[in-house]
């Protein structure tokens, strides 16, 4: 009863990408050698770059922290090993634009020595709620499942709202990944234990285990690990892509949607991928913040398929190099998975966390297409999980039509790529959506900018008539005093009249006269502000000399 | 590995292997059976129509890109199946010069001067029959009656070859085949011109056979006459999902649904539903023309919208209208509103569910 629904629904669209699982689920974990340099990026979530707190030089613990949160969306980042920060420094990491960004390069000493600070709490479920979120914040937990948005702000859930249910995510539903599903081969027991500990946190009642039916190890294994757990139920979810989507995960097993532009918190629901609950019990039992993570290093270019744990800030170059190097027809490395993952322009760059994969994709695995005019099939409409109209959504921003996008609700589209994936023409339908959600974002920044600029100009411009007017009034009860000594004080009232007739005149005329001009060549601007004042200046003394003579 | 060397594009890096030339290819095989039928019910003409109107749209297609400096397209199969369809769609005696006018007609008004595939309002092949209907109205309702590829009222591969191109058979051959009316033709004339009942113009010596009908046996283009084959074709798209359900059910039941109607209220004045159904282009309109990929709406919705328009157009053209049939007119009306019904038929996305109390 409850939240949870008593069959499991349907979301609308998905796919049914070919698994190629089998490369790696027999593969057990293995602890990857310690690699010579690690690269550590200062900003591998979500939110704001974490702030470097070491220097160059410095020695530093397994465990230490290398950058704090750089906002309140935003995570730490530690000393994956002990050893000498050798550089902080620009360095290539995975990001769409093959740019640069700030790193610490550690020198590992090759002692692994822990901080000894770092000590864990043998009975977590004595500690307060609120101790737990931040023991989560100071380890630097992020969503593993790619997503890396910070742990503990889904651990924090506003007061007013009530979680009924945690749901964690070991769906994966990406082809080729298995690290999730060897995790909970191997390791439920600390699944477990981690579950247990958010849902003290959360201080929620239920929790179910989504997994898809094409792992029947793990959710035979979960099972038996929950055996005794009155609040923990495993579900076995039937396979299609993309279930592991938060949204979707939650349609499935409750049958609700999360409204658009809101979170899964509105309506009752926080989603964990399987990895984070192992993360968050690592940090509150062991007290070990969250320095490495399991990578499924798979793809038919790759010469050993493995599920490696590796470090934070081991280079993708060092990983392909363990697992045997690239084969010679590899035309594709791709960090994460092959729907959702980036495709490297180089393999120089750090494993981070939200790293679940790294694919080497031979020419058949990824095959390099010429994009085709749309022909309308529709297929797109029939595979979006979010019920949208990705051909049009693609036309309007592949043509600049920028304001067009909201409209089509472009901003509610997760880039799960099952559109694309089923195109027949080809269309590189994700690659369209991420050009116009930016171009939407540059021209909302321009908006504001130029109505900033409106703004200013329009205040200086009052600003400056104020100061015009002030004058005058000054001038003219100079003048009226001097009056007042020659013919006594009959003038005084008249400029008590006077003032809003100037005001009139002067104020209200002017900014729309601005307003016309603005954005237009500076100089010019101003001087035709500047003659505008005077004019107006000109007209309120006139005004006012009117009246004056009229009394 | 260098920079370079690797490819840099977009997620997602797998792809279902969908491709424009086998949608394409699907929908010829899909039309092949009907289309072969054809040709064993009417003989070599029918081969030879099918042969030129779809060898000149490729034609003008090839020759338009050429033209427009543009990448050939022939590869895309989207001009042969133009030609194909338009060609299911022309009486089998038509003359050369009507098929190849009714493809460059296609190919060059209905779909190039849009932009080429993708961009084409219109379903190329159906503005060109329309046009042909419009512009040479004998030709387009000369009705042979169906005397098979080998039989002994059969005409022999030479005849045919005269007969398409010069208009009469080789000197000193008389036509055997007398031409005939299609069974909506009969209806039209008898029951809604000349006033007799439904019985009276099927029976005597037309003799309407709903089996014939069905198997096509009977007058009519290429491509009207076995609603079983073009049905069995296009239930086998439905199956590889190259087409849905939607226009398919909607346009049947948008006709059939008032056929049923008129014909419960008065039998004698309007034919049961099963003739609408296995008569005319229907079948043909219903699974090869409506669900045109390109000129029919990608919403769901609007699908649905869209064929019950067609199949109610289709009836009332039938019924009322100054044309036998109006499956062609039908679907060409209803294309140009799929604009405004993609417009205004899109899902309900995600999260923005109207509340339930």
């Amino acid at each position: 009863m409850g939240i949870v629904a008593s069959v499991l629904k349907k979301f609308h669209g998905g796919v049914h990408p070919a698994g190629h699982k089998e490369l790696t689920e027999r593969c057990a974990i293995e602890s990857m050698p310690m690699p010579k340099r690690l690269v550590i990026p200062l900003h591998q979530h979500l939110g704001a770059p974490s702030e470097p707190v070491v220097k160059v030089g410095d020695k530093v613990f397994k465990g230490d922290l290398l950058g704090k949160e750089g906002g309140f969306v935003s995570a730490a980042v530690h000393a994956p090993t002990s050893g000498t920060v050798r550089e902080i420094l620009e360095h290539p990491i995975a990001h769409p634009s093959g740019l640069t960004m700030p790193c610490v390069v550690i020198e590992p000493d090759g002692q692994d020595t822990w901080n000894p600070q770092l000590k864990g709490v043998d009975d977590p479920l004595s500690l307060d709620p609120v101790d737990i979120r931040d023991r989560i914040k100071g380890a630097g937990i992020v969503g593993l499942g790619g997503a890396t948005f910070p742990s503990f702000i889904k651990m924090s859930p506003p007061r007013d709202k009530v979680v009924d249910l945690l749901l964690i995510n070991a769906v994966e539903c990406e082809p080729y990944l298995t690290c999730d599903a060897r995790l909970m081969e191997e390791r439920s027991r600390e699944v477990v234990e981690g579950i247990r500990i958010m849902l003290h946190a959360l201080q929620t009642k239920q929790c179910i285990i989504g997994i898809e039916a094409n792992k029947p190890a793990a959710i035979e294994i979960m099972q038996k690990a929950v055996a005794g757990e009155t609040n923990i139920q495993v579900v076995t979810l039937p396979v299609m892509y993309p279930q592991g989507a938060e949204k979707q995960l939650i349609e499935v097993v409750t049958g609700r949607q999360v409204p658009s532009k809101g979170l899964p918190v509105d309506i009752g629901v926080i989603v964990h991928n399987v990895a984070t609950a192992v993360a968050i019990r690592n940090a509150i039992q062991l007290g070990q913040p969250l320095l490495k993570r399991i990578v499924t290093v798979t793809g038919r270019g790759i010469v050993r398929p493995a599920n490696l744990e590796v470090l934070i800030g081991t280079l993708v170059d060092d990983v392909l190099a363990y697992c045997g190097g690239l084969k010679p027809d590899t035309v594709k490395v791709v960090m994460g998975g092959p729907m959702m993952g980036l495709a490297l322009y180089q393999t120089n760059v750090p494993v981070v966390k939200g790293t679940s994969g790294i694919l080497a994709l031979l020419r058949n695995e990824a095959p390099e297409s010429k994009e085709h005019v749309c022909i309308r099939c529709g297929s797109c409409v029939q595979a979006c999980p979010i019920q949208l109209v990705p051909c049009s959504m693609a036309w309007f921003a592949k043509t600049d039509q920028i304001d067009q996008l909201p409209g089509v609700d472009l901003f509610d589209c997760i880039e799960c790529g099952s559109c694309a994936y089923v195109c027949p023409a080809n269309i590189p339908l994700v690659h369209y959506f991420r050009y116009g959600k930016l171009s939407w974002q540059a021209k909302e920044r321009e908006n504001k900018k130029r109505e900033l600029t409106k703004q200013r100009t329009q205040s200086r411009e009052e600003r400056l008539a104020r100061e015009k007017e002030e004058k005058e009034r000054k001038k003219e009860e100079m003048k009226a005093k001097m009056a007042a000594k020659k013919s006594g004080g009959a003038a005084a009232d008249e400029k008590t009249e006077a003032k809003p007739a100037v005001n009139k005149t002067g104020s209200t005329k002017e900014p729309a006269a601005t307003e016309s001009k603005s954005g237009g060549d500076d100089k010019a601007t101003r001087a035709a502000k500047a003659a505008l004042a005077a004019k107006a200046a000109k007209a309120a003394k006139e005004a006012k000399s009117a009246q004056g003579s009229e009394s | 590995m260098s920079p370079s060397s690797l490819l840099f594009t977009s997620s997602p890096h797998v792809h279902s292997g969908d491709s424009i030339p086998r949608i394409m290819e699907m929908v010829i095989w899909a039309l092949l059976p009907a289309t072969i039928l054809s040709i064993l019910v009417f003989g070599w003409p029918a081969l030879l129509v099918i042969a030129i109107t779809t060898l000149a749209a490729m034609v003008t297609e090839y020759l338009l890109l050429k033209i427009r400096a543009r990448p050939s397209t022939l590869g895309d199969r989207s001009a042969a199946l133009t030609g194909l369809l338009l060609a299911l769609t022309l009486p089998p005696h038509s003359p050369w010069w009507i098929c190849v006018a009714g493809a460059v007609f296609a190919v060059l008004l209905g779909k190039q001067v849009y932009g080429g595939l993708g961009f084409n309002v219109f379903n190329p092949a159906l503005i060109s029959r329309v046009f042909l209907l419009i512009s040479f109205p004998v030709e387009m309702t000369t009705w042979p009656q169906p005397v098979g590829l080998f039989g002994d009222a059969a005409l022999s591969l030479g005849n045919a070859l005269a007969l398409i191109f010069t208009g009469h058979l080789s000197p000193g051959e008389v036509m055997d085949a007398v031409s005939s009316a299609t069974p909506l033709g009969q209806y039209h004339v008898e029951v809604i011109s000349l006033g007799k009942t439904v019985q009276e113009a099927m029976g005597g010596s037309y003799s309407f056979n709903y089996l014939n009908a069905t198997g096509g046996l009977i007058a009519g283009s290429l491509g009207e006459t076995s609603a079983l084959l073009l049905a069995l074709g296009g239930i086998y798209l439905i199956k590889k999902r190259i087409i849905t359900w939607h226009i398919p059910v909607s346009m049947l039941a948008g006709c059939l649904v008032p056929a049923t109607i008129f014909w419960m209220v008065d039998g004698t004045h309007y034919p049961d539903p099963i003739f609408h159904l296995v008569t005319g282009g229907l079948v043909l309109g219903v699974f090869y023309m409506a669900t045109d990929l390109v000129t029919s709406p990608v919403t769901p919705l609007g699908q649905i919208i869209f064929g019950a328009g067609c199949g109610l157009l289709t009836y009332i053209i039938r019924t009322w209208g100054g044309y036998p049939e109006g499956v062609s007119f039908a679907i060409v009306i209803m294309n140009a509103t799929v604009p405004l019904l993609d417009q205004y038929t899109r899902p309900v996305v995600y999260g923005k569910a109207k509340k339930k109390a």
